[in-house]
């Protein structure tokens, strides 16, 4: 039997092409495996914002950018603080000037006066990322480079990002960006080298008004969880069903 | 030579004719090296990947990122660090209102302070006081920090209040007291 050079190389081809099959090896999830993504760790970060104590001093900010190398150049924070303003006409006016790393000090909004009888409530409402049970930026990586950690953090793999922002458009919280420098997505993840640490992470150590603070929801005795349970705290965003997990006391429905 | 001639030699050399002991030896040859290369090349540029739980979903991840930010540095050492050298300043900021404001929210990160920076900032300017001190009339009435009591929290207008852009806040205060020098 013989073959000539162009049969031999379809031949071998194939048979190559065959062998090559078996490595790509599935492996199956039982209803065991299944039951253990619920019931793994003893651990769940939580995130507890008191919005009737945050001043807008803007400590958090400050001390988030510089903790996390955040590009405040490019006027990119981790976390930042917003100024809801509700005038008699039921206008609605937010602000946020440079994420409000200097803080709030005046009571000028986007370069305007606003005279304090016309203002019906007005509030600071600190936002971070929300580390969802369910994360929406985790579902639509393409590549694998952002998830979530038995502990409820989702993190950012610098090293596997290519930087598409799909998770950018699709997180509901906007927590998200590219970090100019480092050409990967970039966003909070409650200091995760620090509450790994036995340490807080830096925007609540900064805050000296208790408006900012972390706890495990799996542990009943911690106050945070206490408080989450037994006082009336909402999320931001309930309706994408994305299981946040940064609670805000004292919320109000302007906010978005 | 032309293209046609190089086109001929090539389908001369594939017309050959060649052995079935050939053919095999050459098939399981190029099996192994087809093979061997895959795996090293995937061994060299894939990294390891595993979901915990099991959870395919949200759990895939590089091995080692976790622990890359685990490891991520810490600049902000907090005010027990501070303690062994500036006694003075600490046991005062304690006494103070101000006790909850840790030293480095006005003073920077420490990072490897002494050492480097050899010195921290110290900001006198009016703007580090009025993040806190300015008025806003929402701000918060009431300051409950304090394990003491609850005091008023107390904001100046900074255009009435010694408003001379060369007068800073610490001519008057004692920044670490909270009081008047
Ligand atoms: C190991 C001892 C040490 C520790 C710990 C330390 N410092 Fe210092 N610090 C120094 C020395 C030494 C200087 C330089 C003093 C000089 O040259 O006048 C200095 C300078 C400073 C200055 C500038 C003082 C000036 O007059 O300009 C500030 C502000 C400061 N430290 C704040 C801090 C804070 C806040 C911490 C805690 C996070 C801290 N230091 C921890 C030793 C220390
Ligand atoms: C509310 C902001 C604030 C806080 C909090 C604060 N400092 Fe200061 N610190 C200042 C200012 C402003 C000065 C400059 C004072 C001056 O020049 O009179 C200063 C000065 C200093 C100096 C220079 C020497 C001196 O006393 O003038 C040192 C050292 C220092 N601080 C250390 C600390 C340490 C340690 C802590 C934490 C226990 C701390 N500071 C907390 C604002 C602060
Ligand atoms: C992080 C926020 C913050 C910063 C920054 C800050 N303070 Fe305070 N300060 C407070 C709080 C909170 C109190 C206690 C509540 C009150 O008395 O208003 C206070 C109290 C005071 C008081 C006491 C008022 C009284 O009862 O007599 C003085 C004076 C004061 N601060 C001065 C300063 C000066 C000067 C600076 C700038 C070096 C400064 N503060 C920076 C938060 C801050
Ligand atoms: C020329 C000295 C002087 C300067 C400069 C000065 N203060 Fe005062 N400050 C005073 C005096 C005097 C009082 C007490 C009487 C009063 O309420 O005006 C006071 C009171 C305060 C109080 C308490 C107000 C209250 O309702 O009890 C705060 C807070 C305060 N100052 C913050 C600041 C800040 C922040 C700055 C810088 C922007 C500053 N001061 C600059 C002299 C000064």
């Amino acid at each position: 039997m013989n073959f000539n050079r162009r049969d031999f190389l379809k031949i071998g081809i194939i048979t190559v092409g065959g062998l090559m099959l078996p490595f790509s090896a599935f492996e199956f999830l039982t209803p065991k495996a299944k039951a253990n993504i619920i019931h793994s760790t003893n651990l769940r970060w939580v995130f507890l914002v008191d919005i009737q104590k945050c001043v807008g001093c803007g400590m958090c900010v400050k001390g988030c950018s510089t903790e996390n190398d955040a590009p405040t150049h490019a006027n990119l924070a981790r976390t930042w603080i917003e100024r809801y303003i509700i005038t008699k006409d039921g206008t609605i006016i937010v602000d946020s000037p440079q994420q409000a790393y200097n803080g709030f000090t005046k009571h000028d909004v986007h370069g305007k006066h606003i005279p304090i009888e016309n203002i019906s409530k007005a509030f600071f409402v600190p936002k971070l990322c929300n580390q969802c049970d369910l994360p929406i930026c985790v579902d639509v990586c393409p590549v694998g480079a952002t998830y979530k950690t038995p502990d409820g953090i989702v993190h950012i793999d610098r090293k596997w990002c290519i930087g598409c922002a799909a998770c950018i458009s699709n997180c509901p919280y906007s927590v998200r960006f590219i970090h100019p420098t480092l050409h990967v997505v970039d966003k909070c993840n409650f200091c995760y080298h620090r509450i790994s640490n036995n340490l807080n992470p830096v925007c609540v150590d900064a805050c000296a008004f208790g408006s900012r603070k972390i706890g495990n929801l799996k542990n009943p005795d911690d106050p945070v969880t206490q408080t989450i349970m037994s006082k009336p705290v909402a999320v931001l965003k309930p309706e994408f069903n994305s299981k946040p997990h940064v609670f805000y006391l004292g919320l109000s429905y302007e906010v978005k | 030579m032309s293209i046609k001639k190089i086109l001929n030699k090539i389908d001369s050399i594939a017309r050959r004719e060649v052995s079935f002991g050939k053919i095999l030896v050459g098939t399981v040859i190029l099996t192994i090296l087809a093979v061997s290369t895959i795996v090293i090349m995937r061994m060299i540029l894939v990294p390891s990947f595993t979901a915990a739980n099991n959870d395919y979903r949200y759990q895939w991840h590089r091995v080692a990122n976790q622990e890359e930010w685990k490891n991520f540095k810490v600049k902000y050492k907090g005010d027990d660090y501070c303690i062994d050298c500036h006694s003075e300043q600490h046991k005062k900021l304690l006494q103070s209102v101000h006790a909850k404001i840790t030293c480095e929210n006005c003073h920077g990160a420490a990072l490897e302070h002494p050492e480097n920076p050899i010195k921290l900032i110290v900001d006198k300017k009016r703007e580090l006081c009025l993040r806190c001190h300015s008025y806003l009339s929402y701000r918060p009435v009431e300051y409950k920090e304090l394990q003491t009591k609850n005091i008023k929290l107390k904001m100046i207008k900074p255009d009435e209040h010694y408003p001379d852009s060369n007068t800073q806040c610490i001519s008057c205060h004692d920044p670490h007291m909270a009081n008047f020098k």
